[in-house]
């Protein structure tokens, strides 16, 4: 079984004039298989530099702390070397990437993480199914990642990335922004359908509550100026939707 | 700044078959100062012996006459006029010419393949193509360039009233090969062109690509792609004359750079005269830089003499390969090289399946898969 820890977290990014800024100061969570996390937070206050960091990307350095995945030490992974252990970050912004399809994109991530290429026949079939779950018009399939898709029609490839790759652990960034709520349910669902499968876990990166009406989750952490400043269970979420978040980003500064 | 102060262009202006009309170029003149004059082996100052040697293969659709012909055909140098002193001596110095006729309405059941293929670096050689569609007439030509050669050439594309020419100009040149060339489309009324422009090998290649209208509604799509290797000089000098109301044209010229002093020259002229209203032309290059110690000299330039056009815009960027595509890509499992390769791939792929001739766009699809093995092997 597969558990995502993250130890005393710093991290910090440059800030533009030779210095560093630090973003994360000392996040500790602990995800385990079958377990959905949501983390909610004001703008700003490092939620999305949690995922990007659990990804590794070069823009944000880690200063100190431990990330493990399965007692495997995910801050010595590469990038691939990550998605390849079992982690998944459906980002918030995917990037456009004129000329490379949909289809081959997927063909070469998939052929990663599996570590051998899949029967042309199988994979043509299994994309369509996934897609088809997700209400994605087959003809994406031959168009460029994400080039020119709608905010919506991206994140339903981040999901369905999700769907293709079957991680461990996926952390989902802000993929309920944007959307309206046709797209939420459908997006949901998919994050539904991964999360109901043996072994994995979620991290729920959001601002709002609504995407909580279709995803449960079984922990609520809420975050302020770098860490996780009040845990609890669904309740938590209920609270931040009728008090909002004033009373942690006091707590937060410190 | 008014139209009336912006003086047209200065280059090509000047056009003559005659080598002493222009000048030994030094290197400061605008249409001179990319390239580097002591590797033209002498092309550009006469000092070059006329003794290489190239070979021209024919491979014709049954639908379509090639003929080989003296310097006194009257068909040759109709359409077009040197614009330079390489071309103007390439003008006076071929022997033979080839002129490709397409009658009227005919439509080529297959593609028209000219390979030229270079046996002697040592000297140079020269070569003209005249290809000529008549009303209405359909065809795909290919130029395909490999071997050794130092080569000057012009080539001429005649497309006549309602008329579809596609060519395919491949430089697949070894790497002590020197190219030279102008092509020149001359479109007339409603007539169609595409060009595709290849360049992967060779020391140093320019190719100057021309498009003029002789009536209205003629539309021009030229694309190119290029890869350039350590030491290599590949040149584009494109120009578009819209005369003529009502034409178009695209250009979109894309490559990738790698090593120590590759590189790559993109100059897009376009001119949109003072009687060219209605035109719609649009042009873009863009180039990705894989290395270190790499050059991109790349300058578009658009004048508009008329207030009456349908749409005119260029775009030209250059940069590294951008560092949230490899992330996205390795976020998703796949490895550093592997990202990177997609990448280029889509990058330059995007004008590669447009290539419609399968045979010439797989062999360049499996040319710049070699190029990236040489990079990765690095």
């Amino acid at each position: 079984m597969a558990t995502l820890e993250i130890r005393d977290l710093h991290v910090s990014v440059a800030d533009g004039s030779d210095g560093t800024k630090e973003i994360l100061r000392g996040v500790d969570l602990t995800v385990q298989a079958g377990e959905t996390h949501a983390i909610m937070g004001p703008n700003g206050s490092g939620k999305s530099t949690l995922a990007y960091a659990i990804a590794g990307h070069p823009k944000y350095e880690v200063t100190s702390g431990a990330v493990t995945l399965g007692g495997e030490d995910v801050l010595a992974m590469s990038v691939d070397e990550r998605a390849r252990a079992g982690l998944f970050l459906a980002m918030q912004y995917p990037v456009e990437v004129p000329g490379v399809s949909v289809s081959n994109f997927l063909r070469s991530a998939v052929t990663a993480v599996r570590g051998e290429a899949p029967k042309l026949r199988e994979f043509s079939k299994e994309m369509k199914k996934a897609m088809d779950d997700l209400s994605i018009d087959p003809a994406f399939a031959q168009r460029s990642l994400n080039e020119g898709f709608s905010g919506g029609e991206k994140k339903r490839h981040e999901i369905l990335q999700l769907e293709m790759l079957k991680p461990k652990i996926a952390v989902l960034d802000e993929t309920d922004s944007g959307l309206d709520v046709d797209a939420l349910k459908v997006v949901s669902e998919g994050v539904n359908r991964f999360s109901s499968t043996e072994g994995t876990g979620v991290l729920l990166i959001t601002h709002y509550t609504r995407i909580l009406r279709y995803v449960k989750p079984d922990f609520v952490h809420v975050f302020a100026a770098g860490r996780v400043v009040a845990e609890g269970g669904p309740e938590l979420a209920d609270e931040l939707e009728n008090e909002g978040y004033e009373k942690y980003v006091k707590a937060g500064v410190s | 700044m008014g139209l009336e102060t912006k003086p047209l262009s200065t280059l090509h202006q000047k056009a003559s078959y005659e080598v002493g009309d222009f000048d030994v170029p030094t290197g400061r003149e605008e249409e001179w100062r990319f390239t580097p004059l002591r590797r033209l082996r002498g092309l550009h100052n006469g000092t070059a012996e006329p003794h290489g040697k190239a070979v021209l293969e024919v491979d014709a659709a049954p639908e379509v006459t090639v003929e080989t012909v003296g310097r006194d055909d009257p068909r040759l140098g109709r359409a077009y006029v040197p614009a330079d002193r390489v071309s103007a001596q390439a003008w006076s110095s071929f022997t033979q010419a080839t002129v490709v006729t397409v009658p009227k309405e005919a439509v080529a059941s297959a593609p028209t393949v000219l390979r030229v293929r270079g046996e002697d670096a040592s000297a140079a050689s020269y070569g003209h193509t005249t290809v000529i569609l008549e009303p209405f007439a359909e065809a795909t030509v290919v130029l395909a360039h490999r071997g050794s050669a130092t080569y000057a050439d012009n080539v001429e594309f005649v497309v006549g009233d309602g008329a579809r020419l596609s060519v395919i100009s491949l430089q697949d040149w070894a790497g002590d090969s020197v190219h030279v060339s102008h092509q020149h489309a001359r479109l007339g009324r409603d007539a169609r062109f595409v060009s595709h422009n290849v360049s992967l090998g060779g020391d140093l290649v320019r190719i100057s690509p021309s498009v003029s209208y002789d009536a209205p509604g003629g539309d021009a799509e030229l694309y190119g792609v290029y890869f350039a290797d350590g030491g290599q000089h590949l040149e584009h000098r494109l120009l578009v004359d819209h005369s003529r109301p009502n034409c178009r044209s695209r250009v979109d010229y894309r490559g990738a750079l790698q090593d120590q002093d590759a590189h790559a020259v993109w100059i897009g002229d376009v001119i949109i005269r003072v009687e060219a209203e209605g035109t719609d032309t649009y042009e873009l290059n863009r180039n990705l830089v894989l290395t270190d110690g790499t050059r991109v000299d790349s300058v578009p330039n658009l004048e508009i003499l008329t207030g009456e056009v349908a749409g005119a815009g260029h775009a030209s960027a250059s940069g590294r390969l951008d560092d949230e595509h490899l992330f996205y890509l390795q976020a998703r499992g796949i490895t550093f090289d592997q990202a990177r390769r997609m990448v280029v791939r889509g990058f330059l792929g995007q004008l590669v399946e447009r290539i419609e001739v399968a045979e010439v766009r797989e062999k360049v699809a499996e040319a710049i898969e070699a190029e990236l093995d040489r990079g990765a092997a690095r």
